[in-house]
């Protein structure tokens, strides 16, 4: 069993998540092109180098704040249950709303690959991404695909793998925030960290915290303190 | 220190201004990358999508177009549902010969030849030959529309009705899912914010007919609603009905909603945006595969799987006597005078209350009772099963009555089940029990009375 490792995708509803996970699982799950379509977690395998890689398919969500229920279980997926990896599935042709979720989880989590799907649409449209400018700007691996025709693939897999062997190390760049905010994290992070210890991002509980996020204190209060205690 | 009191320090550190500022930095940050790492050479934006979106989305066509498609969408499955049909009965009464022989070589009691074949065999297959090629029609086309972008359209058009009635445009989505799975729909509210709005959309989701019920509906439709018309209009007519049915299903959904978020749900409609994903030229060969063999199959493996226990418990009861009555129609003596007020029978009544587990098995269980006291012996086509039905006394009406009550009767066991689930709550299940089976009561009552009353019947 110790060559099996949970991979989570997350990502925008209209993405081709699920798209994604069926071609890669083979699994032939009904999907649909709108919000909301994936309401639990779907589970698939993928055989890759002698490794198995146990795919979950998130709900679409445009953000990871505490809005909704689908929002609350890919969050707390992702933070709480803890994925070897995290794909995040972006749409080539509206990249712009779709960093913001990229964003929230580099944030959350170290081990991320942004996905950039859709990749031949955007060829259509005149839409060129350098996805080398991203990867260093992000300090994950960025990569194309398409998840329609099947391409990209063998270079996906392969990134998790090297990954997860850690012949890539991750090391998301954190999104700076004005000098103010700053200020705030450093006054409550340490404490945080001593709470929580070093299960979950110290600076994104803070973060969290000052956002005045009550339903993830809950979460945390539920699977942390009363453990602790 | 205890999380909670780290919660409140933050507070005070905290700000409107502090939050608002973080969610602009991730977007700031976003804006920025987009600029330094996208290039955008030209500038052929996708104005087809705008064209389409322009017509079908319009207020004028969009209605008209959505009926129009839906209505297309009936003909095709009724229309080119007749001839397999008969194909599939043809071969499945043939093959019962060969069984009945077979049966009588090997000497079996009587009482299990009726059983096996003539109960659970008889009654199965001439469920499979009317309902799987009307939904290996139906689910594909669906799923191709799906596919190819335009049902979101149909939410966005209807979220202005939502709008009106107190509920969220979302639950347009969520009935577009009901009409796949009510038990899968309503996990799938869970995209609603509100609780209140949620609950909403959980309690009326029934209202739209899911998988198990189509194909109830398209068989009563087209065996009674155009019995003195031929060929073509004939399904014309029988697609009429059905377009029908689904629309009172939906003026339902809109009047429950309104009348909850005016009283026990009281509460003013959040807003909230509706992306409209691109048109996208479906995969016509992976969506037809895939709907029509899992889904018609899965269906109709269901509907085989818990009928057949059903249908021997029917039989059981059929052919164990009580002095002079068997249980079966003691059941159904019990249950007629009630049924006939809404102008069905005892044997309907029963049907749905056997349907419990599940929509896809009602049909069955009532063709498995019928055949206990009928007394048909030759199976040759779909003639047969009509007149099953008017052996026992059917009219148009009385499919009429059984076909809005397989569209407003109470959820099956699993979309219940899931109810409790996502609401935790016994009243709001109990709620989502109650207010369907009170409609689908009220409605055929109000339809048989009426009827009888003017005499046209």
């Amino acid at each position: 069993m110790g060559n099996e490792y949970r991979i989570a995708l997350a990502g925008n509803p209209n993405t081709g998540k699920s798209t994604l996970f069926n071609a890669l699982t083979g699994l032939r799950q009904h999907t649909g092109n709108w919000a909301g379509k994936t309401v639990s977690l779907a589970q698939g395998n993928v055989q890759h180098k002698g490794k198995t890689f146990q795919l979950f398919d998130l709900p679409g969500t445009y953000s990871l704040f505490s809005n909704s229920t689908d929002e609350e279980v890919a969050r707390n997926y992702i933070v709480f249950d803890k994925p070897d990896v995290t794909l995040v599935v972006l749409d080539a042709t509206s990249m712009e709303r779709n960093f913001n979720l990229a964003l929230q989880v580099l944030e959350m989590t170290r081990n991320v690959v942004i996905c950039i799907n859709l990749i031949d649409e955007a060829d259509k449209q005149g839409i060129v991404i350098n996805e080398r400018l991203l990867t260093n700007r992000l300090g994950v691996p960025v990569i194309k695909i398409s998840a329609r025709n099947k391409k990209g693939f063998p270079m996906l897999l392969d990134t998790i793998d090297r990954i997860l062997t850690g012949a890539i190390e991750c090391n998301p760049v954190q999104t700076t925030y004005p000098v103010e905010i700053e200020e705030q994290i450093k006054k409550i992070e340490p404490k945080v960290s001593e709470l929580i210890g070093s299960h979950l991002s110290a600076r994104w509980v803070s973060l969290r915290l000052l956002d005045g996020d009550e339903t993830l204190l809950e979460e945390l209060s539920k699977r942390f303190v009363q453990e602790g205690e | 220190m205890g999380i909670q009191q780290l919660y409140a320090e933050a507070q005070q550190l905290s700000t409107a201004k502090l939050r608002d500022d973080i969610v602009q930095q991730l977007y700031d940050r976003s804006n920025r990358l987009c600029k330094d790492g996208i290039i955008y050479s030209n500038s052929k934006r996708d104005t087809r999508t705008e064209k389409l979106d322009a017509i079908f989305t319009s207020p004028i066509f969009g209605f008209p177009i959505m009926l129009t498609m839906l209505g297309v969408l009936f003909y095709l499955t009724i229309a080119g549902a007749n001839i397999p049909s008969s194909m599939l009965a043809e071969f499945f009464g043939s093959l019962e010969k060969y069984l009945t022989s077979f049966f009588e070589l090997i000497r079996t009691p009587d009482w299990l030849h009726g059983m096996l074949v003539l109960g659970l065999y008889r009654g199965t297959t001439w469920v499979i030959s009317v309902m799987l090629p009307p939904m290996a029609i139906f689910f594909p086309s669906f799923a191709l529309l799906e596919n190819y972008g335009y049902l979101p359209r149909v939410a966005f058009n209807m979220d202005r009705l939502f709008k009106r009635v107190g509920a969220h445009g979302k639950q347009s989505l969520t009935m577009a899912m009901g009409f796949g799975c009510n038990a899968a729909a309503v996990l799938s509210t869970r995209i609603i914010e509100s609780p209140r709005e949620r609950m909403l959309a959980i309690l009326t989701n029934n209202f739209v007919p899911c998988n198990g019920r189509w194909g109830t509906l398209i068989v009563l439709a087209s065996l009674f609603m155009a019995a003195n018309f031929t060929g073509g209009l004939k399904s014309l007519i029988t697609t009429g009905v059905i377009v029908g049915i689904v629309l009172f299903g939906i003026i339902v959904t809109f009047f429950v909603s309104w009348i909850l978020s005016k009283t026990a749900l009281k509460g003013i409609p959040s807003h909230y945006t509706l992306e409209l994903p691109p048109y996208r030229k479906p995969k016509i060969f992976d969506t037809v595969i895939r709907s029509s063999i899992t889904k018609s199959w899965s269906v109709l493996m269901r509907a085989v799987k818990v009928a057949a226990p059903a249908a021997i418990l029917t039989w059981i009861f059929a052919n164990v006597y009580i002095g002079d009555t068997s249980i079966l129609m003691y059941a159904v003596e019990f249950l007629d005078p009630f049924g006939q007020l809404l102008g069905l029978d005892g044997y309907i009544m029963l049907a749905f209350i056997l349907g419990l587990p599940a929509n896809e098995i009602v049909l069955p269980i009532l063709l498995m009772g019928y055949l206990s006291t009928g007394s048909l012996t030759e199976v040759d086509s779909l003639v047969d099963l009509k007149q099953i039905f008017l052996d026992h006394g059917w009219t148009w009406l009385t499919a009429l009555n059984m076909m809005l009550f397989s569209l407003l009767h109470y959820p099956c066991g699993t979309t219940l089940l899931n109810i409790y689930k996502e609401t935790k709550s016994k009243k709001w299940t109990f709620l989502s029990f109650l207010i369907p089976t009170v409609i689908a009561i009220l409605v055929p009552l109000i339809i048989t009375q009426t009827v009888r009353f003017f005499g046209w019947m």
